[in-house]
């Protein structure tokens, strides 16, 4: 299991148990001409080798943003980023960029969503795969071609000998997506951030990708940081789930706690505007109401009481006037002003029933 | 590759033969008589109609457009005498084969181009690298403002003034004066360079501010930051994804502009005195030299078409989407 046993705002331990990633107190800022947006205010989860943390939200919530932070990624010009990002006892924040750059692509790797625009047109996917191959392992011109080839028969690729010499262009939508993950893993990365890789595919695509994720996760012991709005997806894949909301973490723990029995609001919300082929065709789907914050202007208190069915159960104005903490016990908790019986007793009686056969 | 290569060719072409045709009919709608233009000070009614059959006028318009395409691939018999291919007819004001005059004159207008080109592309393409590599820096604002005045300006206007600083007053510069290839290679390039300065500051301005904008949008693309995400370090991202990107759209315009200063230079040569294509236009319009102005005319166009095509198959190597289009 991930461990999610820190409080929030503690410093990681010193131990030989440190986590193998470890994220603390993140705050990323952009400056913008209309002021700043916080886009990830006060975020911390660790992540063990071999497991797969799924980090849910809508858009906007920060979640790519925090993802590229790990990275470092952002444009320093107008990015600011405060807090502590330990890989495998490295500080990643603030680290020079040529630190960072022997790491991208070879200890940490990221797959991005949409292959199309992400792979440039103009190189061959095999040169574009053996690319960082060369650079962080010196290989040759011939072995880094070769070992592009070896990737694409490892991710699915038919004729990979032939398809190395082709363009981005001259692949399905499939196998481009195939490639980007190619060419995250060509490096045997110990850290792999996907940011929706399977968003943009059909179903049966879909399938296949996260077939293929799970089982270079079991061949190679790979960190997985999984980014997605789908939460079938999430329990297809995820160990662990941290669900985000205006740049913060509302909820987390095991996907199954997650899924069985979520405690916030927002994670009610996100279960219910699932279809199920199980619930009765009488129950509408139930979308959140409202649109996500601004996050120029986030709202005060906790983020999500504007669009929150429930806040009348709290006493008095807590929700708007102050922000709940996130409560962790043993990696289990949500940041909401609710008591914990209420969480329960509202899921169970209200929620649970529209969601049908629940999971 | 081959088949996007001959279809571009063979639309050139068509394009040219269209280009040839209004410009021949366009001439001869106009008003004035060429019979009369080139029967001189002693004219009588008899001489003008002698001319006119001589010179074919008598004959219907595409028939006449009709000789006057194969003798630009063939040559003809001309009262005046033989025209070799490619033969753009004689010139009215001195009784010269056009080609010949244009011949004389191109080697002033290719060279202006050629190091005017040379100019602009790297001044205007180095300053919109280094104004994208660094936005908002000071260099930045001043390159920026730089090139929107440059792009405000006149060559009338500037070329005066350079001429009376760099070569009046500081001596540094030839003050620009026709090439002679064959006797003075080195006065021929010395003395070519204020021109081709002044003429490119209108381009490159462009060039700055387009290299600019196209390598900010490139930067901020997805495959620039996949290659960064790769751990490619930034001045390798910057050139092979960033500015690979940019290419197309900078090289078609650098094909337009190219396509224009090989046709002749017209406002540049007027102010430095130089006697090139653009120049001789100008000459041929103002004696109205009808078949002078039309093997310009021709001339110009065909290097504009030329140009174009050699952009399409460029782009065929730039973009690799184009190719089996």
């Amino acid at each position: 299991m991930t461990t999610l046993t820190q409080p929030e705002g503690q410093a990681s331990p010193q131990d030989a148990g440190a986590p193998f990633l470890s994220v603390r107190d993140l705050y990323v800022q952009f400056a913008t001409e209309d002021g700043t947006v916080k886009a990830v205010d006060g975020l911390s989860f660790d992540l063990e080798r071999g497991k797969t943390l799924g980090i849910v939200g809508e858009s906007g919530s920060g979640k790519s943003v925090t993802n590229l932070a790990v990275l470092g990624l952002h444009n320093p010009r107008n990015t600011t980023i405060s807090g502590e990002i330990m890989l495998d006892g490295q500080e990643l924040t603030g680290a020079p960029n040529r630190t960072l750059e022997k790491l991208r692509g070879n200890k940490m790797a990221m797959i991005f969503q949409d292959s199309l625009t992400a792979l440039s047109p103009y190189y061959t996917v095999g040169r574009q795969i053996a690319e960082p191959f060369r650079k962080h392992t010196g290989a040759s011109k011939k072995e880094a071609r070769d070992r592009a080839i070896e990737m694409l028969r490892k991710v699915g690729i038919p004729q990979p000998q032939t398809r190395v010499d082709d363009f981005p262009h001259q692949f399905s939508g499939g196998m481009r997506q195939r490639a980007m993950i190619a060419l995250a893993l060509v490096c045997d990365p110990e850290l792999l951030i996907a940011d929706e890789p399977t968003t943009a595919l059909d179903v049966t695509v879909q399938a296949q990708i996260l077939d293929l994720l799970r089982d270079l996760q079991q061949e190679t012991g790979t960190a997985i940081i999984f980014i997605t709005h789908d939460l079938g997806v999430v329990a297809n894949v995820c160990d662990d789930v941290l669900v985000m909301y205006a740049g913060r973490c509302v909820e987390r723990g095991s996907v199954r706690e997650i899924l069985k029995t979520p405690q916030h609001p927002y994670a009610w919300g996100l279960l219910s505007s699932i279809p199920r082929l199980s619930a009765s065709v009488d129950v509408p789907l139930q979308p959140i109401k409202g649109t996500p914050p601004s996050l120029l202007n986030p709202p005060s208190g906790c983020p999500f009481h504007p669009r929150c069915a429930f806040r009348d159960e709290v006493d008095g104005t807590l929700c708007q006037d102050e922000r709940p903490p996130l409560v962790l016990d043993h990696g289990r908790g949500s940041a909401c002003h609710l008591a914990a019986e209420q969480k329960q007793s509202i899921f169970a009686e209200r929620i649970q029933p529209l969601l049908g056969r629940a999971g | 590759m081959l088949r996007f290569l001959v279809r571009r060719v063979l639309g050139a072409i068509v394009i040219l033969i269209l280009i040839s045709a209004v410009t021949y009919f366009l001439f001869f709608a106009l008003p004035a008589d060429p019979a009369l233009l080139s029967c001189g000070k002693n004219c009588n009614p008899q001489t003008v109609a002698l001319i006119h059959h001589n010179l074919g006028l008598d004959q219907p318009i595409p028939v006449q457009y009709w000789h006057y395409m194969v003798g630009l691939f063939a040559g003809r018999d001309m009262p005046i005498g033989h025209c070799n291919a490619p033969c753009f007819g004689f010139s009215f004001a001195n009784q010269q084969p056009v080609w010949d005059i244009i011949k004389d004159r191109y080697p002033t207008t290719l060279t202006l181009a050629v190091m005017g080109a040379a100019i602009f592309l790297t001044i205007g393409v180095g300053l919109g690298l280094i104004s994208a590599a660094r936005q908002g820096s000071l260099f930045d604002k001043i390159a920026s403002g730089i090139s929107l005045t440059g792009q405000s300006v006149q060559i009338y206007f500037i070329g005066p003034l350079a001429i009376y600083l760099f070569a009046d007053n500081l001596g540094w510069l030839d003050r620009g004066h026709d090439v002679d290839w064959a006797h003075n290679p080195v006065g021929s390039i010395t003395g070519m360079i204020l021109p081709a300065l002044v003429m490119s500051v209108i381009f490159w301005s462009n060039y700055s501010r387009q290299t600019r904008s196209l390598m900010v949008e490139q930067l901020s693309e997805e495959h620039v930051r996949t290659a960064r995400a790769k751990g490619m370090n930034w001045r390798y991202v910057f050139f092979r994804y960033a500015l690979r990107g940019a290419m197309g759209p900078i090289i078609t315009i650098f094909g337009i502009d190219l396509g224009s200063v090989f046709g002749g230079a017209i406002i540049t040569e007027t102010t430095f005195g130089l006697h090139g294509i653009g120049n001789l236009a100008v000459a041929a319009v103002l004696q109205t030299d009808l078949p002078l102005e039309m093997g310009v005319m021709l001339f110009s166009a065909a290097s504009i078409v030329l140009f174009n095509v050699l952009i399409d198959a460029s782009y065929a190597f730039i973009d690799p989407r184009i190719r089996l289009a």
